[in-house]
Formats: structure tokens, C-alpha cells, sequence
């Protein structure tokens, strides 16, 4: 069970946008950006306010890659996976941030909350390549060891 | 309006809404995964592809007709198209086919077959996903979906309910209920619908054949079956016989071979449905209370109003379906050592409907402590059943039921389309069961295959106003309307699937072509009209009822007690 604040916080947000179906996803946006995740209880509780099916909701929301039923860790390192990246070693970059952290293509953030790891079709930045992302910073023209330097750096911020 | 040309010969047109109709009603049949006629137009499955003149191709179900058009359906270019389209879904699908369910009855295995489809290229990087068998009445195995969405469209637009979405994209999408839940942990009725839609294996019945074997095995066990009103013209069409004709004799044949110690016939607890419920709806009338009164024969519709609209819950009929009644007198008249003779009974129930099995489960499906129905079989397990016992169905002799529950009247058995219910009630309220009378009630706008229909009549002084829907997103709009006060009814009859039982979910499905309630509605009709008695309350086995062996004990055997 959530927290009653939850739900206030997500009437504010339907307040912001509107009781109707076209709203569902800058709602679920705002949600994500308020808790770094969509918690399942509250896709049902937007549903059920906006007038549509929790299906239907579900359908949208595991359409588009961005929205997450996972609370994701205090960094979310996006390491893009698009063809200009994947061409210039993106899989190394990834595989070398999944084994220092302990993550894999099925688990992508770590226990302390503190790390997650996915990827990303293209971050638009192929000049860059092969890039990745932490939070809103990029990085580019990544290697496995730049990554693990980063992460050092990242732990030490705490 | 205009002329098509089809593979070489001039067709007209008038209004149909898309080329594939137009093709089909000229005898053509171009393969289909996704197109129901009665859903919105999907065009997923593209093997209704046609070429023009011009060596364009598009889908044909999308396409609307225009006249001078000159298509083609069967061009080599179009066969190697499908037979790919075929191989590619065939690449991510469950080959399992002989252990399938759906097997002989399958639209892709069908199409494999007809386009010579004997290798896979390509191998499935799908993970095996869990087969769903949560539910009594539905199984879904995802591995087996190639995601025509006819499951997704009839549950929301038909059944207005949506449990089964889209979900994910790309090669990763499926079809399934919101977070992956189980279909027992969502508000899916069991209706079945999507199902009879379903053109592969990924939705079947949830079938008990076993345990019924097992049973009819057991020398200690009285087997005894009730058929419903809408299986006895479904069942002949599997095995050759016109569609929609009326073979109960068969049937109660069949059975009585296949070891079943009695046969009856849910008619006549129609009847006892009727006398109950319309006791229950002058009563409610007389007091002015919870009006409109609702039917609650369908166990799908009241599972509908308690998940979506609790607040008529009250308004519900306490009587027990037919079904459960008769299961509930089956095992009082069995509890008497006397009948009994020291077997155990055990009551199988043969119904068109997926939901009957759910039904079957609750909390309130038991009386003194004892499990009323065994199990739910549908029709299309029956069918099964009866080719399994190695019975040439064609050539069986027509049998009467057993007493002494053998008797229905033509009123119970026009329970199975949508407003037989009501009308039986009629018949029961009105005078007189002269022809005129009767037929004065047939055309007061009870009969049709309109998704809603109303009407009313006038009774005791009296007008008294009748709403008949069937199709769940139908129900939901009367209840809107009733709720808001829009529209006034004392009785409102629904049943869940479109056209009433007749097209329930376990009648047997040819897939994707039309499905016929008319055929099998005028089945019915026809069997009312050889009746000689019209009325319940003139079924003799009613006076038996309240004033033999089950004196006093209507109450307990025929209705529900939850609050």
C-alpha cells in the first residue's frame, strides 16, 4: 500500500491536466518525474479517475520505453544502444557497467537504490558515439573504462 | 453503389463498408486472423492483401470500395505474400499443435496447411511465457497469440469490459490483462467471448472432460446431466446436420450411451425460473421496491453489475439460475437414501456458456453445505465428448429425457435468445394461452436481435415498462441510463453475450466468418412452436414441485440467501 500522500500528490496532478483520457500521458510524466517511477497502484488509481481502463492504461504505459513500474536508483545511466553507438562499442560499455554493478538485462538497479542501468534506442547525439547518459548529463565517446571511472566518481559523491 | 471487378467478373456493390465484404459475398474466401464483422477494422493481419490493376496491394478489410475498381485475390504474387506472412507468425508461435486445444479448429494451422507451409526458416527467440490457467471458465497461453487483437476488441467493444490490452511493442508485445494478472485476479466474467473470437489457441476453453470420464467410470456414481436450451441447436452443426436444428433427441441419446444414468432437461427449471421470478416481480411491483427488477440467469451479467455496479446489486433477482436450481433439486432428491440406493450423484451441467463453469464455483452455488453443480460442461466439450465415445451422432434415435424432471414448456426453452426470458415471463403474467394471445406477446417487442430493445405493457392497471439487452457494453448503457434517471424500467432482462445464449461462450465457432445466432434463434423458436404447452406455470411438473416431494422447500433450493 502507498502512502495517502501518493494519492494527493497524483490528484494534483490530474487537477493539472484535466479528468479526460487524452491527459493519461502527461500525467503519468509527471508522476514518473515526481517518485523516478510510475508505481502500479497509482497507473490504476489515474485510470480509474480519467475514465479509462487500467488495461488500457498499462497498454500505454509498457508502449513507450520511458515509464518504469520500477523505483529506479538515485543515477539512471542511460548508455544508448542506437546503431551509430552499438557500431562503436556500446555492448562493452554496457556489459562492463552491468558486471561492476551487478546488474543484468533482467535486473537494472541495484539493491542500494543507488544505481540503475539501462538502454536507450538513440539519445541523438551520434557525433558522440557510442554515448550514455546520467540523469541529465551526457557523456560522450564512452569505454568500459571511462564508465568504471565514472562510477567510482559517482560513489564517492554518495 | 457501383461495379468492382474481381478476378476478371463484374461485381456490384451498394453499401458494404470494405472491399473484403464485397469479395466474400462474391463467393471468394480471402484468408483473415484479425477481421470480425462486428468489431471495428484492425488490419493487422494483412493476408487479406489484394492486388489491383496497377500492382498495388493493400488489405481489404481496410479498403473501401470504389467503383471501376479491378482487383485480384489468388495472384502468385499474393501467395507467396501470405505464405510468408503465415511462416513469420508460425516463427514466434507454440507448435505444439497436436496437444493444442484448438486443434482442427484453428485458423493459422489451417492456413499453414493451405499454403503448404512445411518448414519454419526462422527460429523463435520468444521466452516460453506461463500458460494462465487461473480462471474455470478461460485458459490463455500467450505463447500461442498472434496478436490480431479480436480478444482485445470484443472484451471492450462488444463486452465494454477491457480486461485484455495490448501490452509492450515490437517483438515483445503481447496481449494480456493489466500487469500480467491472472484473468481470475481481474474483472473478467468468464463470458467467453473472447474465446469464440480467438483464431488460434491462445484462448480456449477451460475444459473438465477428464473429470466426467472419470465419473461415468465410477459404477458407485449416478451421473446425471441437464442440458441447457441453447445447446440442443448448436450441436448438430459439428456433426453435419442443418444449422440450427434442433437435435435434443440426439443428444439425450448420446448421453444415455455414453453411460450418463439420467438425462433431463434445464428447461424445466426455466420454468421453475419463471414461476420464482415472477412471484418475485409482482411482489416487488406491489411494494414499489427495488425496481427495476434484473434478470440473474447469466452469470456473467451479475458478475458484471457486482464488479461495476454494486450499487444494483439489490435490484438483482434472488433466484438461482436454472442451472443452480436444478443442480440444487438433482442433489436434495438424491440426498432421500430411497432415490438414492447408495450411489453417490454426481451432476454434470451441459450449457453454451464458459461462465456456467465459474458460476459453478461460487460461494453461493452450494446448498446444506453441498456443492450443487459438479461440473460445467459446454457444448463444444460435449461435442468432443460424444466423438471420443466413438458415437455416429447422425444416426442416433431421438430419446425423451428422464423423470422426474423430464418435462420443460416452450417458455423455458426460448430462454436460450436474448428475450426469451422475458417473454416466458409474460406468458406466465398474461391470461389465456390461446394463439392470438401468445402471438400478441411474441410481436410486442420482445423478439429481434437488436442489441436493445424496449417496450412495455400494460398489466394490472398497470404500464409496465421492459428493457431486453444482450452484449455487455448494451447492459452498461442501460444501467447508465437508469442510473441517471434518464430512463424508468420495472424489468430489465440482460444477457452478456449478443443474441442471448444461443451464441454463448462455449457453443462450438468456425472462427472467423459470421457467426449465426439467427439460425440457431429460429432453432429455438421453432422447437417453442411443436410444444404443446407454451406457459411454465402449465408445465405439470410444477405442481409436483411445490406441492410433492420438494413442499416447502423452494425457498432454499431456488434461491440465493447472500445479502
Amino acid at each position: 500500500m502507498l502512502d495517502q500522500s501518493y494519492y494527493q500528490k497524483t490528484d494534483e496532478i490530474i487537477e493539472r491536466y484535466g479528468r479526460k483520457a487524452a491527459a493519461l500521458i502527461p500525467i503519468m510524466q509527471d508522476i514518473q518525474a515526481e517518485y523516478r517511477y510510475l508505481p502500479a497502484e497509482l497507473l490504476t488509481y489515474v485510470a480509474k479517475e480519467i475514465g479509462i481502463t487500467e488495461t488500457k492504461a498499462y497498454s500505454v504505459a509498457t508502449f513507450y520505453e520511458n515509464f518504469s513500474f520500477e523505483a529506479k536508483g538515485k543515477y539512471v545511466i542511460k548508455v544508448c544502444d542506437g546503431t551509430a553507438c552499438h557500431v562503436r562499442h556500446s555492448t562493452p560499455v554496457l556489459e562492463a557497467l552491468w558486471k561492476e554493478l551487478g546488474l543484468s538485462k533482467k535486473k537494472h538497479t541495484t539493491d542500494d537504490m543507488m544505481f540503475t542501468v539501462e538502454t536507450v534506442s538513440c539519445l541523438g547525439a551520434c557525433g558522440l558515439a557510442p554515448t550514455m547518459m546520467v540523469n541529465e548529463q551526457v557523456y560522450p565517446s564512452m569505454t568500459p573504462e571511462k564508465a568504471l571511472a565514472l562510477i567510482e566518481q559517482l560513489r564517492g559523491n554518495g | 453503389m457501383g461495379f468492382i471487378t474481381i478476378n476478371g467478373k463484374k461485381v456490384e456493390f451498394t453499401n458494404e463498408k470494405n472491399l473484403l465484404t464485397i469479395i466474400r459475398k462474391a463467393g471468394i474466401e480471402v484468408p483473415t486472423l484479425c477481421y470480425q464483422p462486428e468489431l471495428s477494422v484492425f488490419g493487422a493481419c494483412r493476408l487479406c492483401t489484394v492486388e489491383d490493376d496497377r500492382g498495388r496491394c493493400f488489405a481489404s478489410c481496410s479498403e473501401e470500395p470504389r467503383d471501376g475498381m479491378v482487383i485480384y485475390t489468388h495472384t502468385e504474387r499474393l501467395r507467396k505474400h501470405r505464405k510468408l506472412i503465415i511462416e513469420l507468425l508460425l516463427a514466434a508461435h507454440c507448435r505444439d499443435c497436436t496437444t493444442c486445444d484448438k486443434h482442427g479448429k484453428c485458423t493459422l494451422q489451417k492456413l499453414a496447411y493451405q499454403h503448404g507451409v512445411n518448414t519454419i526458416r526462422f527460429a523463435n527467440h520468444r521466452e516460453e511465457r506461463p500458460v494462465d490457467f487461473s480462471s474455470p471458465s478461460i485458459v490463455r497461453d500467450p505463447n500461442k497469440c498472434v496478436l490480431c487483437g479480436n480478444c482485445v476488441r470484443v472484451c471492450s467493444e462488444i463486452q465494454g469490459i477491457g480486461v485484455l490490452g495490448f501490452t509492450h511493442r515490437g517483438t515483445d508485445a503481447d496481449v494480456s490483462p493489466a500487469f500480467n494478472k491472472k484473468l481470475s485476479e481481474t474483472n473478467c466474467v468468464s463470458c467467453g467471448q473472447c474465446r469464440v473470437v480467438c483464431p488460434t489457441g491462445a484462448l480456449t476453453i477451460h475444459h473438465n472432460m477428464t473429470d466426467v470420464w472419470q465419473a461415468l467410470g465410477d459404477k458407485n456414481t449416478r451421473v446425471v446431466a441437464q442440458i441447457a436450451p441453447a445447446v440442443r441447436v448448436a450441436v448438430g452443426e459439428a456433426f453435419g446436420l442443418p444449422k440450427g436444428e434442433n437435435s435434443m433427441g440426439k443428444i439425450v441419446a448420446a448421453l444415455h450411451r455414453m453411460g450418463f444414468d439420467e438425462v433431463f432437461d434445464t428447461t424445466y427449471t426455466a420454468d421453475l425460473t419463471i414461476m420464482e421470478e415472477s412471484a418475485e416481480f409482482l411482489e416487488r411491483v406491489a411494494k414499489g421496491e427495488k425496481l427495476p427488477l434484473l434478470t440473474s440467469c447469466c452469470p456473467a451479467w451479475v458478475k458484471f453489475v457486482e464488479n461495476e455496479f454494486p450499487e444494483f446489486k439489490p435490484n438483482v433477482s434472488t433466484c438461482r439460475s436454472p442451472q443452480q436450481m436444478f443442480s440444487a433439486i438433482l442433489k436434495d432428491y438424491y440426498r432421500d437414501e430411497a432415490n438414492a440406493k447408495g450411489k453417490k450423484t454426481y451432476v454434470v451441467s451441459i450449457m453454451p456458456c464458459t461462465a456456467k463453469k465459474m458460476e459453478a464455483e461460487r460461494p453461493d452455488a452450494y446448498t446444506y453445505g453441498e456443492k450443487d453443480t459438479d461440473i460445467v460442461l459446454t457444448t463444444s466439450e460435449l461435442i468432443r465428448m460424444i466423438d471420443a465415445a466413438g458415437i455416429n451422432f447422425e444416426n442416433m434415435p431421438s430419446e425423451a429425457c428422464d423423470m422426474p424432471f423430464g418435462i420443460g414448456s416452450g417458455g423455458g426453452v426460448i430462454f436460450g435468445a436474448t428475450g426469451g426470458v422475458t417473454e416466458a415471463v409474460l406468458r406466465r403474467l398474461v391470461e389465456g394461452h390461446d394463439p392470438h394471445t401468445l402471438e400478441a406477446i411474441a410481436e410486442c417487442g420482445v423478439r429481434g436481435d437488436q442489441g436493445i430493445k424496449e417496450f412495455s405493457i400494460p398489466y394490472n392497471g398497470i404500464e409496465v415498462k421492459i428493457c431486453v439487452a444482450s452484449g455487455l457494453a448494451n447492459a452498461r448503457k442501460v444501467l447508465e441510463s437508469v442510473k441517471s434517471g434518464e430512463k424508468e424500467y420495472h424489468f430489465i432482462e440482460i444477457m452478456a453475450c449478443p443474441g442471448g445464449c444461443v451464441m454463448g461462450g462455449g457453443q462450438p465457432t468456425d472462427g472467423t466468418k459470421v457467426r449465426r445466432a439467427e439460425t440457431r434463434t429460429k432453432g429455438l423458436y421453432a422447437t417453442d412452436g411443436t410444444m404443446a404447452i407454451k406457459k411454465s406455470n402449465e408445465n405439470p411438473l410444477m405442481d409436483l414441485f411445490y406441492n410433492g416431494y420438494f413442499k416447502g422447500k423452494a425457498h432454499e433450493l431456488l434461491h440465493n440467501h447472500h445479502e
